[in-house]
């Protein structure tokens, strides 16, 4: 961690005298960056999807399938308020992955800019 | 009554003490703009559900559920799940390749002087309507909350609008993130507390609880009779029924404006400059969607216990649902307290709104548009800031006070609407697609904001007959027939300014911009190069 912000501060002050910028290129081009781009895109994409579906079945299915969305199913609780209340849910178990993902992306990210 | 005004008074002087602090601190612009960067990352958690939650949500779900039930409810959902998209697409790339504001990200690789100019009107545009809304609300709390203290709509909206302001001009970032850090701290305990005293009403049984709701018996004001409902069930507002057949598709509509626009809101974008990395922008979200889906659950007790404690019928106003319900169960002094967070919530949204506003007139517009990035001497971007955020909040004040008869209710469904379909698609392409243009950028920007108010103006919302007896704050603008059949424009926006970004950038390539899509690419995933904090 302390040699990547080393890094960056490094790369903060090349930025200023614009003569020796970070080679982007190059490292947009390491294998092992493309690597991680790949593995992010594929989860982002994939978790988007979910959550858009997710979450726009609840006003197709209480927009047009009322009556079985109204059907009672823990005691006086329907099944349109539990699939609310489940939204809530979804997102934080959502986000909770991400972020378990994101660590390892992290050092993924730490040792491209390493070598 | 006079308890809310000391209590509301308490509030100013603690944040007022916050400002001070924080002048003494503001050194420089990464102080003024963005904290120093040196907010944490549950501070900054805590500051966006505070520069966030609006008393639209407060006060107006509240009232919904109480008037519709379920319906209500229903809207609850997405203002959580919209929090995805920023956690998910949004607000790692922007932390690690902008500076100050959402235009820095598009500034990047395109020509920065058009996109810069764009993205600050639209930017302005969503700050302006989402303001004028916040400031008319808290005119009409006053005239419900406090009536008989002598407190005018105009004296509050004034009051509301110098506060801002100060808040602003003399503290700056930081002192705007300690007092949404403090308002979500009350309005969660004041909802927190709210719902315990529901629950306690009926004996701490959820089963209670749901056999009230399922089997509410109150008089109905339009046929004066009485009828008893299920209010779990779905279809009281947005229901086929009850809305020409349009209520579902509008339902949807409203859903992706929230899902897609809550990411491209400027007032919360610039929140991620404050931390000191996009690990921490991270883990801000997290603690944001803690709060914020906390919040939006207990809405469950706020509305249904004003339905079921207080019955429909009872309730002057819908706003005024949860007051009412905390004068119910908890006293005078309770209900203070629940007015005066009222007011701390509108506080801390508008002090966001105004220091987005003014960042981005001084950084995109005076800066880089006017004088191509190079300000005329040090200090002078913070400096217009100041002068912006005074202008902003006298506009402001202007516009609610000629507003405040008007029926405005359209505004912050608006701003969300702007931001869906003028600022996601851009900032989302940016990031993500190597061919994006200057050109595509621009039109992008521009269809989306268009689109997104033309439609608004032919939409229900704005046009339609009223007969006669129908009071000023309930009118339509333009009476007129409707010509767009929906309240919420984004299901046709949010393509639009899609496929406008989409079409500009295949008409009009940029291998400039091109070329430097590694870069971006390199600097958003690995934050190589971000902007630092700075030492103190």
């Amino acid at each position: 961690m302390r040699r990547l912000s080393s890094l960056c501060a490094m790369s903060q002050e090349k930025n200023d005298s614009p003569a020796s910028p970070p080679d982007w290129s190059g490292l947009a081009a390491k294998p092992a960056f493309q690597a991680l781009l790949k593995r992010k895109s594929r989860f982002i994409v994939a978790a988007s999807v979910f959550f858009i579906v997710y979450y726009f079945a609840l006003p197709v299915l209480v927009g047009w399938f009322p009556d079985l969305m109204k059907k009672e199913i823990v005691g006086k609780v329907n099944i349109a308020y539990l699939f609310a209340l489940s939204q809530f849910f979804m997102a934080w178990a959502v986000a909770f992955v991400y972020v378990k993902k994101a660590a390892q992306w992290d050092k993924a990210a730490e040792a491209v800019l390493e070598k | 009554m006079t308890s809310a005004i000391w209590m509301f008074l308490l509030f100013v002087a603690a944040t007022l003490g916050i400002t001070i602090w924080a002048a003494k601190r503001n050194t420089g612009a990464n102080a003024f703009f963005a904290a120093g960067r040196s907010i944490t990352g549950w501070q900054n958690g805590l500051a966006v559900a505070g520069d966030y939650m609006s008393a639209a949500s407060f006060l107006g779900i509240s009232g919904m559920i109480a008037f519709y039930g379920y319906d209500g409810f229903m809207y609850s959902v997405g203002w959580l799940v919209a929090y995805l998209t920023v956690l998910l697409i949004v607000a790692e790339p922007l932390r690690n390749a902008g500076k100050y504001t959402m235009a820095d990200l598009l500034a990047y690789r395109l020509s920065p002087r058009p996109v810069r100019a764009m993205a600050s009107l639209s930017t302005i545009t969503v700050s302006t309507f989402y303001m004028v809304a916040q400031m008319i609300g808290a005119g009409t709390l006053v005239k419900l909350l406090l009536a008989d203290t002598g407190v005018s709509t105009e004296t509050a909206i004034i009051g509301v609008g110098v506060l801002m302001v100060v808040y602003v001009v003399f503290g700056g970032m930081l002192a705007t993130t300690w007092v949404q850090i403090i308002k979500a701290i009350l309005l969660m305990t004041g909802t927190i507390f709210l719902s315990v005293l529901v629950l306690r009403h009926f004996d701490y049984s959820f089963a209670k609880f749901f056999d009230a709701i399922t089997h509410l018996t109150y008089t109905d004001v339009k046929t004066n009779s009485e009828v008893t409902r299920n209010f779990l069930e779905p279809g009281m507002k947005f229901g086929a029924a009850v809305t020409n057949g349009w209520g579902p598709l509008d339902l949807i509509s409203l859903g992706l404006a929230l899902v897609f626009g809550t990411a491209g809101l400027p007032h919360i974008l610039v929140r991620f400059y404050t931390v000191p990395d996009a690990k921490t922008a991270r883990v801000s979200v997290v603690w944001a969607m803690v709060i914020i889906g906390a919040f939006y659950i207990l809405t469950t007790f706020l509305g249904f216990g004003a339905a079921t404690i207080l019955k429909p019928h009872n309730i002057p106003l819908d706003n005024m649902a949860a007051p009412q319900l905390a004068l119910a169960l908890g006293g005078d002094l309770f209900f203070a307290f629940i007015s005066a967070v009222a007011f701390a919530t509108i506080l801390a949204v508008v002090a966001g709104l105004t220091i987005s506003a003014s960042t981005s007139f001084a950084h995109d517009f005076y800066t880089n548009v006017i004088h191509h990035g190079n300000p005329k001497t040090p200090g002078e971007e913070v400096r217009v800031a100041r002068i912006s955020a005074f202008v902003v909040g006298a506009l402001s004040i202007f516009l609610a006070i000629k507003l405040q008869a008007a029926n405005v209710a359209f505004l912050v469904g608006l701003a969300f609407a702007v931001a869906a379909s003028a600022n996601l698609p851009v900032i989302v392409l940016s990031i993500f697609w190597k061919r994006f243009s200057t050109f595509g950028a621009v039109l992008g920007l521009g269809v989306g904001l268009l689109s997104s108010i033309v439609l608004i103006i032919l939409s229900p919302s704005i046009m339609g007959i009223d007969a006669v007896d129908v009071p000023a704050a309930k009118r339509h603008l333009i009476q007129m027939k409707a010509i767009f059949p929906l309240n919420n424009p984004g299901i046709l926006s949010i393509p639009l300014g899609f496929l406008a970004a989409i079409i500009g950038s295949l008409l009009k390539r940029e291998p400039d911009a091109e070329a430097k899509f590694a870069e971006l690419t390199v600097r958003a995933h690995t934050g190589l190069g971000s902007e630092k904090a700075s030492s103190h």
